[in-house]
């Protein structure tokens, strides 16, 4: 024991290290995620938005997070304790790991692991459980029909995106997240792929429970969903989870389809800054995406949710998988053959 | 003890004891969360074998689908019925006789088998060179091109089976109204848009 200490605890310590150059950043966005939501959705309905913690109310947040720290831990009496406690720290817990192999610039990755793009889409698979085990455990029915509805919505969009992303490996040749940005050296895949970057977009909303795909959680219905009965830390975990995960969806979005960290054009001052500011700039416009949706369309109806789901999104992406593959080799363009 | 070994122990004493649990305990949710447990310690386990292609679909399939929708299926039971536990007794006797029947087909494959690698290429198609290649350009040149008949018979397979089980369950209901967008979309001459100027008002 004493020699396996000593052999790995230098490397245990420096995976350590880097795990928190992961987490504060990340942590820090999320901050910046949720003001900005505020703020974008209270700008377009024409109100201020938060403005009173701090300068620009930009402290709004954190103080928030400081009342929910010290607010009571509320048990209902017939749930499942166990399960109820987990569920919110396995949501975050798997948000925050599908973030180790997100590269950010050249060589800049935690996990270069070679099958990235599987990673993530297995931990992002796996979210479903947190609210699952939230709506099952709180023993009432509003949270138990909120995971109902989740868990229907997210396996069913979790298929189209799956094939939106076998289009973009077809066009790369390798599951690694860092080649696939390289491969976009010459053209950004959404352009190529456009109708798939509008599939994504779409299906990455329902598969985050956005607007206007949010009826797990739909206040006009279901009270708050399968987040009803948590109060206090474990409703944070929730909320932090989320949006980490509508940040990682942001991220894939930019390394999928809009050349990573790539600058836009390949020439003198674009490309001398450096790769993880065309990285953040990316990511921040497509949450601005996000955002902008979330205040102008209204809550989808369950059926129609489905409709869109098994009924246009799966065979338009279908269709589009065996398009590529065929334009791919009627011109021989395939990578690797 | 290398990392390694420790990782390994970790993963499948993971895997005995929620394995264990599973059949262990009364409620059936958790039965199935601890089988979900025990899913990810076996990928744990394939990625300690450096197929972490497996390990991935391993996750993806089995954890991401099918036990969402087993899940999904035991929630909604009444579990409040749960089995006795006197009851649990008279299933012995046939247990015990199964793992007999496991143990000593084990035995048999063991004294049976010569773990004879070099062996492999009398295989009827035998394996290509993989050196230099990842493991997922491995499997898929396996699957697509030397199986690829028994990949698409198994396709086939799988898709009769979807069709089967959905014209058995397929019920024609009456009397149910239907959204059809495209018709919605389509409909003319019923609905006119008017600017309307601000304290003008508008003729309907």
């Amino acid at each position: 024991m004493i020699y396996l200490a000593q052999t790995y605890f230098i490397e245990v310590m420096t995976i350590i290290l880097y795990c928190l150059l992961i987490f504060i950043p990340l942590l820090l966005g999320v901050v910046m995620a949720l003001y900005a939501d505020r703020k974008i959705w209270a700008a377009v309905q024409k109100r201020r938005g938060p403005n009173v913690v701090g300068p620009y109310g930009l402290f709004q947040v954190p103080a928030d997070g400081l009342k929910f720290i010290f607010k009571e831990i509320i048990l209902p009496d017939g749930s499942d304790k166990t399960v109820f406690l987990i569920a919110p720290i396995i949501t975050l817990a798997l948000s925050i790991a599908a973030w180790a192999v997100v590269p950010v610039q050249a060589g800049v990755v935690l996990a270069n692991i070679n099958v990235g793009i599987l990673y993530i889409f297995a931990i992002s698979s796996l979210g479903v459980y947190g609210i699952l085990m939230a709506g099952w455990s709180s023993n009432s029915k509003y949270p138990f029909f909120g995971a109902l509805r989740s868990a229907a919505q997210m396996v069913s969009y979790e298929v189209s995106i799956g094939f939106v992303i076998i289009t973009v490996l077809l066009c790369v040749g390798s599951l690694n997240l860092t080649e696939i940005v390289m491969a976009q050296k010459t053209m950004w895949f959404f352009i190529p792929l456009f109708p798939m970057f509008i599939v994504f977009f779409i299906s990455a909303l329902a598969e985050t429970n956005r607007p206007p795909f949010d009826l797990p959680e739909a206040e006009s219905e279901l009270v708050a969903g399968y987040q009803t009965e948590y109060s206090g830390m474990p409703f944070v975990l929730f909320m932090f989870g989320e949006y980490i995960n509508i940040l990682l969806m942001c991220a894939m979005t930019t390394i999928l389809f809009l050349g990573g960290w790539l600058p836009p054009i390949d020439i003198y001052p674009l490309n001398a800054i450096p790769g993880f500011v065309w990285f953040l700039l990316k990511v921040t416009f497509v949450f601005y995406l996000f955002a902008m949706v979330k205040a102008f369309v209204p809550r989808y109806r369950y059926d129609q949710l489905m409709r869109l789901g098994w009924k246009v999104f799966l065979p338009l992406s279908l269709f589009a998988v065996v398009a590529t593959s065929s334009i791919l080799f009627f011109f021989n363009l395939a990578p690797g053959m | 003890m290398t990392a390694q070994l420790l990782t390994f122990y970790l993963f499948s004493g993971v895997i005995l004891i929620s394995s264990l649990m599973v059949i262990s305990t009364k409620n059936p949710v958790h039965s199935v969360l601890f089988l979900i447990l025990s899913f990810l310690n076996a990928a744990g386990l394939f990625v300690i074998l450096h197929a972490e292609f497996l390990a991935m679909i391993l996750i993806i399939v089995y954890v991401g689908a099918v036990a969402v929708l087993f899940l999904f299926v035991v929630m909604m039971l009444d579990f409040k019925t749960s089995i006795n536990k006197d009851n649990i007794l008279q299933y012995i006797p046939i247990g015990i006789l199964i793992g007999i029947v496991f143990i000593a087909e084990l035995i048999i494959v063991l004294i049976n088998t010569k773990f004879d690698l070099s062996n492999i290429q009398v295989l009827p198609n035998p394996l290509s060179d993989f050196t230099g290649k990842s493991n997922t350009e491995a499997i898929g040149s396996v699957l697509y091109t030397d199986y690829i008949l028994y990949f698409q018979l198994s396709g086939v397979i799988l898709l009769v089976a979807m069709i089967g089980s959905i014209v058995l369950t397929l019920r024609e209901r009456e009397g149910v109204k239907r959204q059809v967008v495209s018709e919605q979309l389509q409909r003319q001459g019923k609905i006119d848009l008017v600017d309307v100027k601000s304290g003008k008002g508008v003729d309907v």
